[in-house]
């Protein structure tokens, strides 16, 4: 503890040194932590949102584009599919689970999905105040929607068209809530789920010129896309195949196409720790050269403490503990600054109303960060350590 | 006590330093003379256990040093005045003190650190840095941390180079005088006349001439 101690006042007995080195070192950090955090909320949200879902089916297309739209609900879709078609789906018996999604029209922002309760309950959705729809026009929002719009139970709105806003309002066909969600981390906290059936009634509504009409577009209605769960495993290599050979939609396997983005957005996170990785090095320089003029200008004061019975290791152990509170402060720092920016980040992914990103997450990959930390500091003091340990008196005793 | 007999020490480029022999008594003064290269900082270095001499024996303060010492013997017996002083500038003069102590491998001891101070006459200057002391405040400083762990042998390196004559005779005699409270035996390095001035008219006091290139003579 008294070596951690004297260690302490060596390294503040040179303030602008020690503080130049303690930014550098924790700028390198806070690199590392940003792409840390951001990597595993990504993943993690991804890992959330993909839960229990093994294939996606809609109208042809990218099929990226599909996933992205239809489960994150971060892109628009490629199109609308047949009813019908997708009932067919319904009864196939490789198919366990389906969940239709129709999507056109916004509030605000947000999105508003037509869907069934399904859709709830393979999320878990839990109300946070009132309860479930029971006809088309009533609609549950999700968490963040409700924060942001001021909505609550029994108030009205009407739908925008288009997915950004800005759209031709349908005032003639106004939703009613009828409950909040509770805030799930998911998808849902950002959209507002109707049934199916609202989705058509606005739009051929506003569409219809006279009964007959409504007749017709009643036999041509669509959804979206179908979000749909295998009833085994083995349905993986025939149904997807099924779907793009023999229908016109395109079946999109989420864990394929994840993995592919991941890989795309792991150029740039490679990219960034290559980055980080040089500051480190520079910082690692920083913090050896420190060390290394401390030993040169100490070296008398480091041999006087061996006169005075310091043993080799002692004195060795003094620099590297000056590595070390270098190493533990720049982690702290490093950390709380990437957590800084990883908080900037998600609230400007909030303003986008996309991928949410929670700030102040503690990741175990984060310990990552005080390890290298110490890794960075500990290669840096080898030198300077062992210059300190073979420290000679004698040399002191001649030099005047 | 400190005996030395036949004494020489072997450096690697080949050279070999003889000295004369000594015997000082616990508590007695021996004064180290001669140029610098004369070998007065090899002597000091054998008699600290730091270096091993290649030929005869050295004994301090009871035990014979033949391959050299360890670091917790020194701390144990040996108390040390350099040239430089070398105060750590980022302590204040307490810690210069405790760290001392510390470097012994000893518990920091506030009392006894502030009664090497005041003994010293430097108690009140405990809390400032070494930049705020005069040079005579700061050589009883560094004296108060060579006797802090009580040593029984003080090896003095040039103790009054750069210093008047009166600091000069002013820093003899606080050397002389801790010894003396102490009963310690004060080996004092120093090419410095005004030295074996002082200390002959002290009292008795050997002194081991070293001269260039190798003898030494030793007159008491």
């Amino acid at each position: 503890m008294k070596t951690l101690r004297w260690a302490w006042q060596f390294l503040w007995s040179r303030p602008l040194a020690a503080a130049l080195n303690l930014l550098l070192l924790s700028l390198g950090l806070a690199f590392i932590t940003l792409v840390l955090l951001v990597n595993h909320q990504i993943q993690q949200a991804f890992a959330r949102d993909l839960a229990g879902i093994d294939v996606v089916v809609g109208a042809k297309g990218s099929p990226l584009q599909l996933i992205l739209s239809g489960v994150f609900q971060i892109d628009t879709p490629t199109g609308n599919v047949p009813l019908a078609d997708v009932q067919a789906l319904q009864a196939n018996p490789q198919v366990a689970k389906l969940i239709p999604i129709s999507m056109g029209d916004s509030f605000k922002g947000y999105r508003i999905i037509g869907t069934t309760p399904d859709y709830m309950s393979h999320y878990a959705g839990v109300m946070a105040s009132g309860a479930m729809w029971q006809a088309p026009m009533q609609a549950v929002l999700g968490a963040k929607v409700a924060r942001d719009t001021g909505l609550r139970v029994g108030d009205s709105f009407a739908g925008s068209h288009g997915l950004g806003g800005g759209g031709h309002a349908h005032g003639q066909t106004p939703y009613t809530v009828t409950g909040v969600l509770a805030p799930s981390g998911s998808v849902m906290d950002r959209l507002i789920l109707t049934p199916t059936e609202s989705v058509w009634r606005v739009h051929e509504k506003d569409t219809a010129l006279d009964a007959v009409d409504q007749k017709i577009l009643e036999e041509e209605r669509e959804v979206t896309l179908a979000l749909i769960q295998y009833r085994s495993p083995l349905a993986a290599v025939t149904f997807p195949r099924f779907i793009n050979t023999s229908t016109n939609m395109q079946a999109a396997s989420p864990a394929l196409e994840i993995s592919r983005l991941l890989g795309l957005i792991g150029i740039g996170a490679d990219v960034l720790r290559a980055f980080a990785g040089v500051l480190l090095l520079t910082a690692g320089l920083g913090v050896f050269i420190a060390l290394w003029s401390a030993v040169r200008e100490r070296r008398a004061d480091l041999a006087l403490l061996r006169m005075l019975g310091a043993a080799p290791r002692q004195l060795a152990a003094l620099l590297w503990c000056e590595a070390l509170w270098l190493a533990l402060l720049a982690s702290l720092l490093g950390m709380a600054l990437g957590q800084g920016v990883a908080a900037l980040l998600a609230v400007a992914l909030d303003v986008d109303k996309s991928i949410s990103l929670a700030a102040l997450n503690w990741p175990v990959e984060l310990l990552a960060v005080p390890a290298l930390a110490l890794g960075v500091a500990a290669a840096s003091a080898l030198l300077p350590t062992w210059e300190a340990y073979r420290v000679s008196v004698f040399e002191l005793l001649q030099s005047r | 006590m400190i005996r030395t007999q036949g004494l020489a020490y072997a450096y690697a480029g080949g050279s070999t330093l003889h000295f004369g022999d000594v015997m000082v008594p616990q508590g007695g003064v021996l004064l180290l003379k001669g140029a610098s290269g004369a070998g007065k900082s090899t002597w000091l270095a054998l008699a600290a256990g730091l270096v091993a001499p290649s030929q005869g024996q050295i004994e301090v303060a009871g035990q014979v040093l033949e391959g050299g010492a360890t670091d917790r013997w020194r701390a144990r017996h040996i108390g040390f005045l350099p040239q430089k002083l070398h105060l750590s500038p980022a302590l204040s003069v307490h810690d210069n003190l405790a760290l001392a102590q510390w470097a012994a491998g000893q518990p920091e001891d506030a009392d006894r650190i502030a009664s090497s101070l005041a003994a010293l006459g430097v108690g009140e200057l405990a809390q400032r840095k070494p930049a705020q002391l005069s040079g005579g405040q700061a050589q009883r400083v560094a004296l108060a941390r060579a006797v802090l762990l009580q040593p029984q042998v003080i090896l003095a390196d040039e103790p009054t180079a750069s210093l008047d004559d009166a600091a000069a005779a002013q820093a003899a005699h606080l050397l002389a005088q801790v010894a003396a409270q102490q009963g310690a035996t004060l080996v004092v390095a120093s090419h410095d006349a005004r030295l074996l001035q002082f200390f002959t008219q002290a009292g008795p006091v050997s002194v081991l001439n070293l001269a260039l290139p190798q003898r030494a003579g030793v007159a008491a």
